[in-house]
């Protein structure tokens, strides 16, 4: 069996006498839609920030791919193909849309050192941002700045950053949080029609939009996992209703 | 990747981005204005000599905290540098050729910045500041106390500098030579800026000061950039002390001191951080204001000054090229009603 595309064991993460993380096994496949849910301070943050290299675990190990990256620096990993939306937009609000992207994929492109070419003469970067925001709805509103633009567009955006690292691993941390129900199938049907090789976990609360696009199902719970297996497994476990499902209410 | 890449060419949102750098049409007015100043005002060329240095200094200061969002105090520490480098060469007869002075002057305050800012740049915010206060005030009690290199106290004068291409005389009662020489470099090193910040690695500083987070997350070296752009300023700093030294002939502890770091400060927060020509309005506002000031009340003028950078501070936080900006986009907006 190869290995999978984003792999964690025994991670550990303690801070001081709390345990955020404990012993988590956790698999992210190829092509994967998976989702991690729990309720509040259940350590989902905690986890994003361990696969994203924002904190280095008390014990355990990180696998791309099979390969160990739990040292890796935060931007290593990004080069390697691990890119995360926020769960608060952390946009450049006084850039345009365009610029918000460049900037991602300037990074990738190995373009960002060069000093001495003016920004929009790369045009390899200009030109796959532009195709990124086309195909996310976005290519009308390239030129304006994210502060002008309704919440639903922004998170977007959110999501354009990321996919403009091209990766292969993509963390979304609650896509729809803030967003009006009446702007919030803008972010459905964009995550929806992800390009189908990137594996993705979603980290949310809201259950219609994990029940809908989730293939498998993670549920952790003090920092440990509580489950894992199928929606219908998940929505028919009588403990994980106890803990969680329960109180949100879903059939 | 993209099958039809060259379509996005015509985008307005893609052509403002690849015209954003082309030259303004009012772009040349400063430069006209200044080679003007050289023929209509032949007597107060040492004036517009020191202006066109602090010019540079304020340049210097707008790349690391206008575009990359780095606040200091200590941007003198590397004036000083560049100053103390011309000055010392020179006064120990090893080197006083101008051009190639100022060039290693650029180089030994780089090495300052990079140094430095390895250390500081850990940091952020206050705890920076601080840091590079601390920088400054180290230098200048090492430059104080290495009295045989430095002079100590008195500084170091009579600097012999050697006329410039081997002709042309630095002569400080007729500063001629000074002055052009002076804008010309001024002239090179804005060039050298203005194509940094309009680059892809001047978008990452940007990109830096308005969300540092994210570029972590979208993997940009964010710590390594600082560092470099901070070393950058430090150069371009230290071609201001350099040439300084070179235009006044002596070179004293003033020119490692916080009078001169907030001085600038001061300047370029009036002219309008982060634009480029908020250096060139605010050193020429601040010398007016305070010749001004000075005239009308001499023994506490800085008090009017003061208070004119708490109303800035309070009402105009993007100094008054932000309030011409403000102006322009308001004309524009009344005469294409749509």
């Amino acid at each position: 069996m190869t290995a999978p595309l984003l792999e964690t064991r025994a991670l550990c993460r303690n801070f001081g006498a709390l345990a955020a993380a404990r012993d988590i096994d956790f698999r992210l496949e190829a092509g994967a839609r998976h989702a991690l849910i729990g309720p509040n301070g259940a350590g989902k943050t905690t986890f994003v920030n361990l696969l994203t290299g924002v904190l280095q675990p008390t014990t355990g190990a990180v696998l791309l791919k099979g390969r160990d990256i739990t040292s890796a620096a935060q931007a290593e990993r990004v080069k390697l193909g691990i890119a995360r939306t926020f769960q608060i937009n952390r946009l450049f609000r006084r850039l345009s849309v365009l610029e918000n992207v460049y900037l991602a994929v300037a990074e990738r492109l190995g373009a960002a050192p060069s000093m001495f070419r003016p920004a929009g003469r790369r045009r390899d970067v200009v030109d796959e941002s532009m195709h990124l925001l086309d195909t996310l709805k976005l290519g009308g509103d390239a030129g304006r700045a994210i502060a002008e633009l309704p919440y639903g567009r922004q998170r977007l955006v959110e999501l354009a950053i990321a996919l403009g690292l091209s990766p292969e691993v993509l963390l979304l941390d609650e896509p729809a949080a803030g967003v009006p129900s009446a702007e919030s199938h803008i972010i459905l049907d964009a995550v929806a029609s992800l390009p189908a090789h990137i594996g993705v976990l979603i980290i949310d609360h809201d259950m219609d939009l994990v029940f809908r696009f989730a293939e498998r199902i993670t549920v952790l719970v003090s920092g440990a996992v509580f489950a894992t297996g199928s929606p219908r497994e998940i929505g028919a476990n009588p403990d994980v209703r106890a803990v969680y499902l329960g109180r949100a209410g879903h059939g | 990747m993209t099958p039809s890449g060259a379509r996005w060419a015509d985008h307005p949102a893609a052509v403002a981005l690849a015209g954003r750098h082309r030259p303004r049409a009012w772009e040349p007015i400063p430069w006209v204005l200044a080679l003007a100043f050289y023929f209509v005002f032949p007597k107060y060329l040492g004036f517009g000599t020191e202006l066109l240095i602090t010019i540079l200094f304020a340049i210097s200061l707008d790349l690391v905290l206008g575009y990359a969002g780095i606040v200091t105090l200590g941007q003198a520490a590397f004036f000083g540098a560049g100053a103390y480098t011309v000055g010392i060469l020179a006064k120990r007869g090893i080197w006083n050729e101008p051009l190639t002075g100022l060039i290693l002057a650029a180089l030994v305050a780089a090495a300052v910045g990079l140094g430095s800012g390895l250390v500081l740049l850990r940091t952020g915010g206050l705890t920076l500041l601080m840091l590079t206060l601390c920088t400054m005030a180290l230098l200048e009690e090492a430059a104080n106390l290495a009295h045989e290199y430095t002079g100590g106290f008195d500084g170091l004068d009579s600097l012999p500098i050697a006329p410039l291409f081997g002709v042309f005389e630095f002569n400080p009662l007729y500063p001629k030579t000074q002055y052009l020489y002076v804008l010309s470099v001024l002239f090179v090193c804005f060039l050298f800026v203005r194509t940094l910040v309009y680059s892809p690695f001047g978008q990452s500083l940007t990109g830096i000061r308005e969300n540092t987070l994210r570029m972590h997350a979208v993997g940009a070296p964010v710590r390594g950039r600082l560092v470099l752009c901070y070393a950058l300023s430090a150069a371009i700093a230290g071609v201001a002390g350099g040439i300084w030294a070179q235009a006044n002939a002596y070179v004293n502890l003033g020119t490692l001191g916080l009078d001169r770091a907030a001085t600038v400060l001061i300047i370029l927060v009036l002219g309008g951080y982060g634009r480029l020509y908020g250096a060139f309005v605010g050193a020429v506002a601040y010398m007016a204001l305070s010749h001004f000031l000075s005239k009308v009340y001499p023994t506490a003028w800085q008090l009017g000054l003061g208070l004119l950078l708490v109303v800035i501070a309070l009402f105009a936080r993007n100094g008054i090229l932000g309030i011409a900006e403000a102006a322009a986009r308001r004309l524009r907006v009344r005469r294409a009603p749509s």
